[in-house]
């Protein structure tokens, strides 16, 4: 009788990949909500940051792993969810989550403009022409014709909501900020995982790996390719709009290149085509400029050098992997966890790889 | 009438330079099937030493002149140390080489140099000549850099078509395992092709100093319009990547000249973007190049 009652919740985790996300998704709320609540304003500030990266990584790991489309440029996405955000929030004073709704549909809708293009593009054409948008995307915000809309150089003041009442007088701004951001990211891993194992997800892999086949095999490729460029941009610009809330900003100097290259740094380390890897990825760009600074700041070495740290460490890191250590940490995570179970390597290999 | 000779003569100018970026692209594209985003940053770090030269007192001759050697070293090292070992796989892997080689020489120029841009003396006088009366937008500098330009490639072109040299580049790049056959040292010759094209980048670098400023990421939309350039004129042809270059130049200037400045960056991803969709080979380019 108990086995029975324990083996059926079991049958069903493993045969439904719907409640595995969905258990997998609790889970990470509620260690969000332990780990928030622990953390002092600055560690939260900083959780939020890692929260809000992860989800514009895990997009741009849908997009090149899934898909095996890249992008140079995801940091324009992430411009405008927060110019988006700023200007709903500021000019329009919609309510939050409406707000990131917004930028969330304004991200998609330019990613799906931009995937009309890359359909057409293969490999270092669409590298070009998404690096185009990330350096020249930002310079619009100066533009005579939209100075006044965004601000010009200087960029857009984002005043964000206090955390409601109900939480308490003093409940920090900070820890607020960080459970909205950890929300967000779960449920895109929750959407982005379901995505993956889709039958869309299927297709992407398929497009991937061989379009001819794909399309002899009934599938639309550029449809895909359009769709998948459409939910990477739309999750780049979530992300954009939680960065304007956390950063209280706006402005084209926060949207250079090297944003767009911490994304894919991310990607790249953490694992192309894995989701937890995008987090471990973001985990990892979040906090190295940091403890790059404090090292820095106590050997007393000058800004210009520490200041350049983490640049170098992101080009460094990112030819390291390519060419040493093409699987990222995933894919060494996923060995150790193939040498600490050796005893389910008798079951038949699901298909897991890509979720 | 005067601003549109004017507009002109100015994209000629710039034109010129991101054909020479464009060309420096095509050229490491014909041998490898690569497209090198580092090339920004690779003119961008040779442009410093020359200009550690000038702000030592050396001559602008003698700047240039290490900036193409310096060019050629770091050409040859990046390919054999980075690019060597991505050459055969993903193209996937080569974008993310040569972008993290972009930001590794970004990052340590900032490192060394600081970010505020610096000015770079042009070789000769910037007033514009007088021509009817009126001053045009075209001074001896300028007219410095198209014909520095021209001379690089029809340098570039007699290399390759009249010494045996040239041949084995040639073969190297359209057929790399029937030259192989035929005693050509393939690897050699890939080396000394980004050798060259970093050398032709660094010339672009010194040539266009003047007018951006030096500075760690004052060349990033020079690499933008020269890949847009070299995709226009299809990225297989010199003669493509000069033509892609001029044109680009000129509407670019016509943009920045009657839109505004501040655009320009994103007029050449819509240049580069209606070129692709009409013609997804480029202007000089051979269909097959560019099957999947």
């Amino acid at each position: 009788m108990t086995a029975l009652a324990s083996a059926a919740p079991l049958r069903l985790w493993r045969q439904s990949t719907l409640v595995r996300h969905l258990t997998w998704s609790v889970l990470g709320l509620v260690v969000l909500y332990f780990v928030s609540t622990s953390l002092d304003a600055f560690a939260n500030l900083q959780l939020a940051q890692i929260c809000y990266t992860a989800i514009a990584t895990a997009g741009l790991t849908v997009l090149s792993g899934l898909s095996g489309q890249i992008s140079l440029g995801h940091g324009a996405f992430v411009a405008v969810g927060a110019y988006t955000t700023a200007v709903l929030l500021e000019h329009l004073q919609w309510p939050l989550a409406l707000v990131l709704l917004g930028s969330v549909v304004v991200g998609g809708a330019l990613g799906c403009l931009v995937g009309v293009a890359a359909a057409r593009l293969r490999g270092p054409y669409l590298a070009g022409a998404t690096l185009a948008l990330a350096v020249g995307l930002p310079s619009l915000a100066d533009y005579h014709g939209l100075r006044d809309l965004l601000g010009g150089a200087n960029g857009l003041i984002v005043t964000s909501e206090p955390p409601p009442l109900s939480l308490g007088e003093s409940f920090p701004l900070e820890r607020w900020q960080a459970w909205i951001c950890g929300l967000c990211l779960v449920i895109t891993l929750f959407l982005l995982s379901n995505l993956a194992s889709s039958r869309l997800g299927r297709d992407m892999r398929l497009v991937r790996e061989d379009e001819q086949a794909a399309a002899l095999s009934g599938v639309h490729v550029a449809r895909t390719q359009i769709v998948t460029f459409g939910i990477s941009a739309a999750f780049a610009g979530l992300a954009g709009g939680l960065f304007a809330i956390v950063n209280s900003l706006a402005a084209p100097g926060a949207f250079t290149l090297a944003l767009s290259l911490s994304l894919l740094t991310a990607a790249v380390v953490g694992g192309l085509g894995s989701l937890a890897g995008a987090v471990y990825g973001a985990v990892i760009v979040t906090l190295l400029p940091n403890w790059t600074a404090d090292l820095a700041q106590r050997a007393n070495l000058p800004r210009a050098i520490y200041a350049n740290i983490p640049l170098v460490l992101y080009g460094l890191v990112l030819i390291v992997v390519i060419v040493v250590f093409p699987g990222g940490i995933q894919s060494g995570v996923r060995k150790l966890g193939a040498l600490l179970r050796p005893a389910r390597s008798g079951r038949p290999q699901e298909n897991r790889q890509e979720t | 009438m005067g601003r549109f000779v004017d507009l002109t003569l100015a994209g000629l100018t710039s034109g010129a330079v991101y054909a020479a970026v464009a060309l420096a692209l095509v050229l490491i594209w014909r041998s490898t099937r690569i497209v090198n985003f580092a090339q920004g940053g690779m003119l961008m770090i040779t442009t410093f030493i020359a200009y550690t030269i000038i702000s030592h007192g050396g001559s602008y001759w003698l700047a240039l002149i290490v900036a193409v050697l310096s060019g050629l070293v770091l050409g040859a090292v990046v390919e054999r140390v980075l690019v060597r070992p991505v050459e055969n796989r993903s193209p996937l892997d080569a974008v993310v080489v040569t972008f993290g080689l972009l930001v590794l020489l970004q990052g340590a120029a900032g490192m060394l140099f600081g970010g505020t841009p610096r000015s770079y003396p042009p070789a000769f006088g910037i007033a514009g000549f007088q021509a009817g009366g009126r001053q045009l937008l075209f001074a001896p500098n300028d007219l410095w850099v198209v014909l520095v330009v021209l001379a690089v490639m029809a340098g570039l072109a007699l290399v390759f078509r009249k010494t045996s040299f040239g041949l084995r580049m040639r073969a190297t790049a359209f057929a790399p395992e029937v030259a192989r056959l035929l005693g050509v040292r393939v690897g050699r010759m890939l080396t000394l092709g980004w050798a060259l094209a970093a050398a032709v980048g660094a010339v672009a670098g010194v040539l266009i100093a003047p007018s951006t400023f030096v500075s760690p990421t004052a060349f990033d939309a020079v690499l933008v319009f020269g890949f847009t350039a070299a995709v226009i004129g299809g990225l297989d042809s010199p003669p493509g990547a000069v033509v892609g270059g001029l044109a680009l130049g000129i509407v670019l200037s016509y943009v920045a000249g009657y839109l505004g400045s501040d655009i320009v960056t994103l007029a050449s991803l819509v240049v580069l973007i209606a070129v692709l969709m009409v013609r997804p080979q480029g202007l000089f380019g051979t269909a097959k190049g560019r099957q999947v």
